[in-house]
């Protein structure tokens, strides 16, 4: 008989079979429970047995499988329990021909049914914060308290978020499937909208004392990666998986040993993470062939040209703006132009590039958006108009609530005034 | 299949200043939707067109006013009620719904077991 598993040892297996497996019990067991709410709750008991399972018997060779087959069990022992309450379950799971619904034993699932999951959770009759809320709690596995946090909501305001979509998918009938083809290129934007949110609420915290929360951060790119497993021939799933390794690999240089927020041009570039620039512009590579590419690899490529360059002034400055010129075209946005201005800066100088943030000021549409007085304020100050930039730097100030750009803002007035 | 009714929602100013053929455009729409509705695997079981919010009158707390219950530049002008398998095809019927001078809110009925 092997020796008991060391206790240490098990709860690590079950920490990472939760981190990296969640969605794919999740997927699994709702064939069976037909009802998201059932499933959920089996599956979290399957992680909870297995803690109890593996410290007596021993880690299993496929963790994933053996939760499965327990949270199936659950939710069939559950049907048994209570035939009158399946009976008014609403028929969420549309009908399954290639599997029984008894297949408690059976331990192969389509990867199909992950990807119904992130389609129903993304589902654009679902708002905005409540396809991202679902995602976490249902794709990730995180616990609504655990989402509240996330997004610095208070968790009653999180779990009624939560409840209220779970009711409208239920109410409304939104199918528990995978959006047929020409609902596609809408459904697949969504999705990809739901997770690189995530990563920049995680990238650039909006409010709180730290700049970036490595947790959201983390649970995007391995969102971002399963969904590359799920659909390799999406061009646009690789250019987001890249756009976010390439930003990611700058993580450590953002802020210094105090916590204060540094410009691209003052990152210590020796310490981005190659590895991960590496990965990410071999992505950017595939994302960019065949055909017009999208918003995500056209935002990708550009990223990846900083990361490659040797220094802030040695980037390919003519080709950032023309990756920009496109991307203003794929993705028509004021974000995006007002991120184009810094590379009209450095091709055409900055007095061309102030111009063109005044007529996006002028226009309106960025009103309340902290980046473009931040973004004036430095073209003013390459153009030694001061006065005018400290005022730009105030106004950017008064628009954040993250500690570290409170931080830097306040320290681009103090150069400003001085 | 589940039942939901598209409300639809114009500013009236649209069909009181349509020009005839903009009318008859309209009219047209309207006589075809029944058919796209099925042709899309749903069914239309009913439906609606209203006078006028100029003609509504409200009633709460038992006092009776003239005009609708809440004035809005983009009125209840009429409804649909239809049968669809999910939301996603009534979505998809409901994208079909003609309302050139506004939109349509799509609310699955309740049903009470």
């Amino acid at each position: 008989m092997a020796a008991r598993p060391d206790v240490g040892k098990v709860r690590l297996a079950v920490a990472t079979a939760h981190r990296r497996e969640w969605a794919y019990v999740l997927a699994a067991t709702v064939r069976v429970a037909t009802d998201i709410d059932l499933a959920e709750e089996c599956v979290q008991d399957a992680y909870v047995a297995a803690l109890d399972a593996w410290t007596r018997d021993g880690v299993p060779d496929n963790p994933a499988a053996w939760l499965t087959t327990t949270a199936r069990r659950k939710a069939l022992d559950a049907h048994r329990r209570d035939r009158t309450l399946r009976a008014k379950l609403p028929l969420l799971v549309e009908p399954d021909t290639t599997e029984p619904p008894d297949g408690a034993t059976t331990d192969a699932v389509i990867p199909d049914d992950r990807l119904r999951l992130v389609f129903t959770c993304c589902h654009p009759a679902l708002a905005r914060e409540a396809q991202v809320a679902l995602t976490l709690r249902l794709v990730c596995g995180l616990t609504t308290s655990e989402i509240a946090q996330a997004f610095l909501v208070a968790e009653p305001t999180m779990a009624a978020r939560v409840t209220r979509a779970k009711k409208k998918i239920t109410a409304a009938r939104i199918t528990y499937r995978v959006p047929e083809e020409h609902e596609w290129p809408d459904r697949l934007d969504a999705v990809l909208t739901v997770v690189h949110l995530l990563f920049t609420t995680g990238h650039t915290a909006p409010s709180g004392d730290q700049l970036v929360r490595p947790d959201l951060v983390g649970r995007a790119i391995d969102l971002a990666r399963m969904l590359l497993v799920l659909m390799p021939d999406e061009r646009e799933v690789r250019g987001l998986l890249a756009l976010l390794l390439v930003t990611d690999a700058r993580r450590d240089t953002r802020t210094d040993a105090q916590g204060r927020m540094l410009l691209l041009e003052e990152q210590d570039r020796s310490r981005w993470d190659r590895a991960a620039i590496e990965e990410g512009s071999a992505l950017v590579v595939d994302a960019l062939r065949g055909g017009r590419p999208g918003r995500f690899a056209l935002q990708a490529a550009i990223a990846a040209l900083h990361a490659e360059a040797a220094s802030y002034a040695e980037t390919d400055w003519p080709q950032v703006l023309q990756l920009y010129d496109r991307l203003v075209r794929a993705w028509p946005s004021p974000v995006v132009e007002l991120n184009r201005a810094v590379a009209v800066a450095m091709v055409r100088g900055p007095e061309r590039a102030l111009s063109e943030v005044q007529a996006l000021e002028r226009e309106g549409r960025l009103a309340g958006y902290r980046y473009l007085p931040a973004t004036k304020g430095y073209l003013l100050r390459q153009l030694g108009r001061d006065t005018e930039a400290g005022a730009a730097y105030q106004a950017a100030l008064d628009l954040t609530d993250n500690e570290a750009e409170r931080e830097f803002l306040a320290g681009r007035l103090r150069d400003s005034t001085a | 299949m589940a039942q939901y009714v598209v409300l639809i929602y114009e500013d009236q100013a649209g069909w009181a200043s349509a020009t005839p053929e903009e009318y008859q455009r309209g009219m047209a729409a309207h006589g075809r939707f029944r058919d796209q509705a099925a042709a899309l695997g749903g069914k239309v079981v009913g439906g609606e067109a209203l006078q006028p919010t100029t003609t509504a009158t409200s009633i709460r707390d038992d006092v009776v006013t003239d005009g609708p219950f809440v004035e809005t530049k983009e009125a209840l002008g009429g409804f649909y009620l239809i049968e669809a398998d999910d939301l996603d095809q009534a979505l998809a019927i409901a994208k079909l719904t003609p309302a050139p001078y506004g939109g349509v809110e799509v609310r699955p009925v309740m049903v009470f077991e």
